[in-house]
């Protein structure tokens, strides 16, 4: 029986997609200039991606209480991005980012004050110098998503649309004219025609089996990105946080809620032989907590190579040397939250390992935040360059903000001088979001299992030529199990259809990532290849991501503003 | 021995009659109900639709259910070795299996048909 399934058709000036902080800085960005905006997210308006999770540290060279100015922030940056910053992104991030910190600070997000009643600013791995501010306690995502959705609320040019996912973005003639998805509530096929489209959808840690990611985080942008013809940029570089939580089990926590604590604090990383081993590999740490994420993560990874982890297979974190009223007043509620877990920090060690949480990878876009193609912008996590190989701790957050902004900017006056409104829907692009095919029985949940398994086993930190040649063939087995057309029909909230979207997703995103690392045989940053461990000067290049048809293609780009680099 | 808990969940969309599923899955101390469902999905039955973003941090407030008929998140509530009840929630429109319509009614798709943004079309 032919279903009659009726279609949604939307029209705007600018479609935001994401409404993390990147995609609510542009929403209301472009709100401000006067257009029309949709904000439509997969999931709930501002609570379902990264940006509500982030519980630490934002890092913005205010000087507020020891003196700093944003070329130390980039001098920092820069390091940390082991040579491959896009030096002139990485500056927007640095010089930017006061301007908005103070724009949150006066919507009133709540940043911690020093007695004196200036922001407070903490000291965290890689910086030079105090440069984090933060929210109590362990608040600061969820803070900056409340402030930034409280305003979105207020912006009449705005228009909130959760439950939307986004599948495809509509290209005519080369120009980006809106996008296609379904309302998940319903399943409803929904084509939304724009005159500029902005994709604000996070990154893609999902793709991995450990990892700090919410079930939004698919990698939706790049792909997104890349069947719209844009180019991306340095796949190859997933940022792995050292210390994520392993175990016991914890519920109703971030596992990476250590991150505070250790630097806080200080904690012993120890080994099962409950030894300190992080400074057996070249790091001087004494006591704090100043190793960058790419050492800490090599370091904990040998020890349980060498048999030397701990029982759930990381490292021991032990906070027993630090006195119960120190940590109750550093965490407050947050030790009673523990407590309910069965976690008592004067008394055990936890178990942490390193789990997959940023992507310095991404969109390719320049400082106006244009992709490759005219019509489309981008911002977010979803962007690559301007982390190189590596990305500073509470960059991200900053660049959420900054990007969000420019991107909303330029996106509010590409569509006042846009002609596309009348742009036809490309034939065909509603196919795969209204087809309704027999359930072939296939549990495409599993197979994202198997592919975050995939990932984890052989295109995690460490990598080598063979793990990755394994990664592309299981990559290419998933893809034929996956076929060609989403199982079942068009209904209220199908996740058995919706696993289908995101493994088809997944699996040319994971692509993506491991044709980059094997095309950089050299170890930088946060990519780690055990057959060449050294840094090559040749590899000071990044490795550009297209289709062609259905194919993935490879190309390099020169590290822009290196003199730049050198300067600062 | 391995200890398993036995998940009885409500199933069922609104056209269809409502059923349930039992699913036996292993146990772990610690371990949460949704932690329980995300391995029904991911090995028995990937039919069972149970909302959730976050998983761990408890911020999207995505996968409040009813277990043993107490209105409680998914991801917090402690899976436990014996049956345990789970439902969608009862005073939510209901849209399948344990996910229920939570979004605010002004940022849902009809909310914008009606402020003038679009129409639906007889389509496909
Ligand atoms: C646990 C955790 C802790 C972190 N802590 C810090 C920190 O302390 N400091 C720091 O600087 N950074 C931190 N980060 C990184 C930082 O939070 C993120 O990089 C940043 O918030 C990304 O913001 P965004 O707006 O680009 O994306 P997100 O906030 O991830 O938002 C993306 C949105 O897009 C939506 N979306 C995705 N795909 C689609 C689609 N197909 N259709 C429609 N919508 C879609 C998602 O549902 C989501 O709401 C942390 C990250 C995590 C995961
Ligand atoms: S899954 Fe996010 S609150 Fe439960």
């Amino acid at each position: 029986m032919a279903v009659a399934i009726d279609v949604v058709q939307l029209e705007t000036d600018v479609l935001v997609i994401g409404s993390g902080a990147a995609g609510m800085m542009a929403a209301l960005e472009a709100g401000k200039e006067g257009a029309g905006v949709i904000l439509a997210d997969r999931s709930l308006i501002g609570r379902s991606g990264a940006t509500i999770m982030a519980q630490m540290t934002v890092a913005v060279a205010l000087g507020s209480q020891t003196p700093d100015g944003c070329e130390h922030h980039l001098a920092d940056t820069l390091a940390a991005g082991r040579e491959l910053c896009d030096a002139s992104l990485a500056q927007l991030v640095c010089e930017e980012g006061p301007r908005d910190i103070l724009q949150l600070d006066e919507w009133k997000v709540g940043w911690a004050r020093n007695d004196d009643g200036s922001i407070r600013q903490a000291l965290a791995p890689g910086h030079d110098r105090p440069r984090c501010v933060y929210v109590d306690f362990l608040s600061t995502g969820p803070a900056v998503a409340k402030t930034l959705r409280g305003r979105v609320l207020r912006q009449k040019e705005v228009t909130r649309i959760g439950d939307l996912y986004i599948t495809d973005i509509l290209v005519t003639g080369g120009v980006a004219t809106g996008a296609t998805g379904f309302s998940l509530a319903d399943g409803r096929p929904v084509v939304l025609k724009a005159k500029a489209v902005v994709i604000a959808t996070g990154g893609l840690t999902r793709l991995y089996q450990r990892n700090s990611a919410s079930a939004n985080m698919s990698g939706d942008g790049y792909a997104l990105a890349l069947r719209a013809g844009a180019e991306l940029t340095d796949m190859e570089f997933v940022q792995f946080f050292p210390i994520g939580h392993l175990a016991p089990r914890l519920v109703g926590m971030d596992p990476i809620m250590w991150d505070p604590f250790r630097y806080k604090l200080g904690g012993r990383l120890l080994n099962a032989e409950m030894r300190e081993f992080v400074n057996d590999y070249g790091n001087e740490e004494a006591g704090t907590y100043n190793v960058t994420r790419d050492r800490a993560t090599f370091a904990i990874l040998s020890e349980v190579k060498a048999g030397r982890g701990s029982p759930a297979g990381g490292a021991f974190l032990s906070f027993q040397h630090i006195p119960a009223e120190t940590l109750r007043a550093s965490f407050g509620p947050v030790i009673d939250r523990l407590a309910a877990n069965g976690i008592d920090l004067t008394q055990m060690p936890i178990e942490v390992a390193p789990i997959a949480h940023y992507h310095m990878g991404g969109v390719k876009v320049d400082a106006q935040m244009r992709t490759s193609v005219p019509g489309l912008f981008s911002c977010g996590e979803a962007n690559g360059g301007a982390n190189g190989a590596n990305r500073l701790s509470g960059n991200a957050i900053t660049e959420a903000f900054v990007f969000g902004r420019i991107a909303g900017r330029t996106a509010s006056l590409h569509a006042r001088s846009a002609g596309n409104a009348d742009a036809p829907v490309p034939a065909g692009a509603l196919d795969l979001v209204s087809a309704v095919t027999p359930d072939g029985g296939e549990i495409h949940a599993g197979l994202i299992a198997d592919l975050q398994q995939t990932m984890a086993v052989n295109v995690g930190p460490f990598r080598t030529e063979e793990g990755l040649r394994q990664a592309l063939a299981a990559i290419a087995d998933l893809k034929t199990r996956l076929g060609a057309l989403p199982p079942g029909a068009p209904g209220p909230y199908n996740m058995a259809r919706l696993d289908w979207f995101d493994l088809r997703t997944m699996l040319l995103v994971a692509e993506a990532v491991t044709r980059s690392a094997l095309l950089r045989k050299e170890s930088r940053g946060a990519h780690q290849r055990d057959d060449f461990p050294a840094m090559d000067p040749a590899f000071v290049l990044h490795h550009t991501v297209k289709l062609a048809g259905d194919d993935i293609v490879l190309g390099r780009a020169p590290v822009e503003g290196r003199t730049l680099c050198e300067v600062a | 021995m391995r200890e398993t808990a036995t998940l009885i969940v409500r199933r069922g969309h609104a056209d269809e009659e409502s059923r349930t599923s039992t699913y036996e899955v292993p146990y772990t101390p610690g371990q949460s109900v949704l932690d329980g469902l995300r391995f029904v999905r991911t090995n028995l039955d990937s039919t069972l639709s149970v909302r959730h973003s976050c998983i761990n941090a408890n911020t999207c407030k995505e996968c409040m259910i009813i277990v043993d008929g107490k209105v409680d998140y998914a991801c917090t509530a402690r899976l436990e070795p014996r049956e345990m009840v789970l439902e969608p929630l009862s005073n939510k429109a209901h849209l399948r299996d344990l996910v229920t319509e939570i979004a605010p009614p002004d940022e849902r798709l009809e909310h914008a048909l009606k402020s003038g943004l679009g129409k639906a079309v007889a389509g496909a």
